[in-house]
C-alpha cells in the first residue's frame, strides 16, 4: 500500500519538473498562438550552457542561471523578431515548420560542439542532487524534487501576477486577444510579442537547469522533453497556466504508477493517459456544446 | 494651422479603391460628423486616420507632423484616438483593465479611471465586470473611456450608435456632449442624420470615396444632405458654405 502512496507522492514532485518545462510551451501558445517545436531544444541549450559555465568557469549552476536567464531571454526576443514573426504571417502552420527546423539545427550544432557524450549538472550541485528528507520509513522526498516543485509554483504564480497586475501583462493578455486593436490604444503588439516570448524563454532556461541537475541529457535529448512539456500542456488545457501544473502532476502520477505496474511501463502510462484525456476532452466539448444548444432551446 | 490636415489621400482595399483624392482639414475644437451610405469610405478613411490602414497614396499631417506612414501605435502617442467599429474591446478583460491598458501610449493628461466613470456614471457598477459580459450601451462607453485614457488631442468615433438601443445611444450622445463642450477635437460617423446634424459643428457627406458636399451646422440643409447622401443631387461639387 504505501509503495503506491510513495509512487503517488514521487509522480506529484515529477509533476513539477513537467510544469516547469510546460508552462513556456503553454505561455507561447496562449499569447501568440504559436505551438514551439524548439521548445525541448532551446531548454538543452540552456543545460549546456549551465553545463559550460560551471565546467569551465567553475560556476555554482544555480548562480550560472544569473548568466544563462537573460541569454535565454535575448535569443526568446531575438528569435520572435527573425523567426517566429516571420513564419507566422504565413499562417498557423508555418511556424510549425520553421520550429521544427529551428529544433534539427540547434540539437546537430549541439552534436558538432559538444559530442554525443550524456552530461549532468547533478556533480556540480553536490549532496542536493541526492539528498532528500525522510518522511515515513517508505516516503522520503528529494530535495531538488521539492525544490523543483516549489519553484514550478512561484513561476505559474508569478507569471499570474505579472499578467494581471503589470502594465506589460495587461497588454500581452490584449495582444492575444486582438493583435490588431492594441495598435489604437498605443501598444506596439510586436515589441509585446518579443517580450512575451523572451519570458517564455525564460522559464525554458530554468526548466533547462532542473533537467540538467535531476538527469542526463545530451544534444538530442530536447525531442523527449517537448514531449513531456506537450502532454502536459495538452493534459491541463492548453494555454491555462495553472492547469499546466495540475497536466504536470497528472503526467507524473500517471508515469510513476505505470512504472510501479511495469518497469517498462513509465512512458508508455503517460501517453495513454494523455491520449485517454485529449479524446475525453474532444467529447466533452461535444456534449458540451449539445447540452448548451438543448439549454438555449428550452429557454 | 489646422489640426488635422488631409491631403489627396488615396486608400485600397486591394483592387477596391475606398477613399479616392480626398482632402480634408479640421481645426482645433471641431466636431465634425461624417455622413454617407455604407461602402462609402467613411470608416476606411477614420480607420488611416488612426493608422490601422495605410493610405496608397496623399498625406495625413497631424499637428505638423506627416504621419502618414507612422505606426498606428505611435500615433495615439501623438494624440490620435480611434473608437473602431464594432468597439472592439478587449472581452476577456475587465472594464478597469480595458481602461487602464490605454495608458500604454504614455500621454499625459487629466484622464484617469475616476474621471472616465464620472464621464459614464453606467459604468460605475461594472467597474470589475468583464468587458465582454456587458451590455452594448456599455461596451460602447468603455470603448470610448478607453480612446480618452490615452488624452487624445482628437478623438475619433466610428458609429457610436450602432447596434444600440435608442435609450443608450442618447446617453453615449449626452456624455460626447460634454467633451464637446470642454473643446476636444471629435471626428464622427454618424448614420442618424438629425442627431449627426444636432451634434456636429460641420457635416461632411461621402459618396463613393470621395466628399460630395460639406458645410456648417445650419448652413446646409437636411434635403441638400440627403441629395447628396445617395448622390441624386445635380451639382455634385462642394457646397462651401
Amino acid at each position: 500500500m504505501m509503495i503506491w502512496v510513495n509512487q503517488i507522492v514521487q509522480g506529484i514532485l515529477l509533476g513539477g519538473y513537467y510544469a516547469v518545462i510546460a508552462c513556456g510551451l503553454s505561455f507561447m501558445f496562449s499569447v501568440m498562438r504559436i505551438i514551439n517545436l524548439a521548445h525541448g531544444s532551446l531548454a538543452i541549450v540552456a543545460a549546456f550552457g549551465l553545463y559550460v559555465l560551471a565546467d569551465q568557469f567553475g560556476f555554482d549552476p544555480f548562480g550560472a542561471l544569473i548568466i544563462v536567464l537573460p541569454a535565454m531571454g535575448v535569443i526568446g526576443w531575438v528569435l520572435q523578431r527573425t523567426i517566429l514573426e516571420r513564419s507566422q504571417r504565413g499562417g498557423m502552420l508555418v511556424p510549425i515548420l520553421s520550429t521544427f527546423g529551428l529544433s534539427i539545427v540547434i540539437d546537430n550544432l549541439l552534436f558538432e560542439h559538444f559530442g554525443a557524450d550524456t552530461r549532468s549538472l547533478a556533480p556540480y550541485i553536490d549532496e542536493l542532487s541526492w539528498d532528500s528528507w525522510q518522511l515515513t520509513d517508505d516516503i522520503s522526498i528529494g530535495k531538488l524534487a521539492a525544490i523543483t516543485f516549489v519553484t514550478a509554483v512561484l513561476i505559474l504564480g508569478g507569471l499570474q501576477l505579472f499578467l494581471t497586475r503589470t502594465q506589460l501583462g495587461r497588454a500581452i493578455r490584449a495582444t492575444a486577444e486582438d493583435p490588431d486593436t492594441v495598435g489604437l490604444i498605443g501598444i506596439n503588439a510586436r515589441r509585446v510579442n518579443a517580450a512575451a516570448a523572451a519570458i517564455a524563454m525564460l522559464t525554458v532556461g530554468v526548466a533547462g537547469a532542473f533537467l540538467g541537475m535531476r538527469a542526463t541529457f545530451d544534444p538530442y535529448a530536447g525531442g523527449p522533453q517537448l514531449i513531456f512539456a506537450f502532454e502536459a500542456a495538452v493534459i491541463g488545457g492548453a494555454g491555462s497556466l495553472w492547469g499546466t501544473l495540475i497536466g504536470g502532476i497528472v503526467l507524473g502520477v500517471a508515469q510513476s504508477i505505470g512504472a510501479q505496474i511495469n518497469p517498462q511501463g513509465f512512458l508508455i502510462t503517460g501517453h495513454v493517459v494523455f491520449l485517454v484525456v485529449l479524446l475525453a476532452r474532444l467529447h466533452v466539448d461535444e456534449i458540451g456544446t449539445r447540452f448548451r444548444k438543448t439549454m438555449r432551446r428550452s429557454a | 494651422m489646422s489640426l488635422l490636415e488631409i491631403r489627396n489621400l488615396d486608400v485600397r482595399h486591394g483592387l477596391l479603391q475606398a477613399v479616392r483624392d480626398l482632402s480634408l482639414s479640421v481645426e482645433k475644437g471641431e466636431t465634425i460628423a461624417l455622413v454617407g451610405a455604407n461602402g462609402a469610405g467613411k470608416t476606411t478613411l477614420l480607420r488611416t486616420i488612426a493608422g490601422a490602414h495605410m493610405p496608397a497614396g496623399g498625406s495625413v499631417v497631424f499637428n505638423g507632423i506627416d504621419i502618414t506612414t507612422i505606426p498606428a501605435y505611435r500615433r495615439v502617442g501623438l494624440g490620435v484616438a480611434l473608437v473602431p467599429e464594432g468597439r472592439r474591446l478587449f472581452g476577456q478583460m475587465s472594464v478597469e483593465e480595458n481602461l487602464v491598458l490605454a495608458r500604454s501610449a504614455g500621454r499625459r493628461g487629466d484622464w484617469t479611471v475616476e474621471r472616465v466613470l464620472e464621464a459614464f456614471p453606467n459604468l460605475k457598477p461594472r467597474r470589475h465586470a468583464k468587458a465582454g459580459n456587458l451590455s452594448g450601451g456599455e461596451q460602447q462607453a468603455t470603448a470610448i473611456g478607453r480612446a480618452l485614457m490615452t488624452n487624445p488631442e482628437v478623438l475619433i468615433l466610428d458609429e457610436v450608435s450602432l447596434g444600440l438601443s435608442p435609450l443608450a445611444v442618447d446617453r453615449v450622445y449626452a456624455s460626447l456632449q460634454s467633451l464637446i463642450g470642454g473643446g476636444t477635437t471629435i471626428i464622427l460617423v454618424e448614420q442618424d442624420l438629425r442627431r449627426a446634424m444636432r451634434v456636429a459643428d460641420r457635416i461632411v457627406c461621402m459618396l463613393e470615396g470621395r466628399i460630395v458636399l460639406e458645410g456648417k451646422r445650419g448652413e446646409i440643409s437636411r434635403e441638400q444632405v440627403s441629395e447628396a447622401y445617395f448622390g441624386l443631387g445635380t451639382d455634385k461639387g462642394r457646397v462651401h458654405a
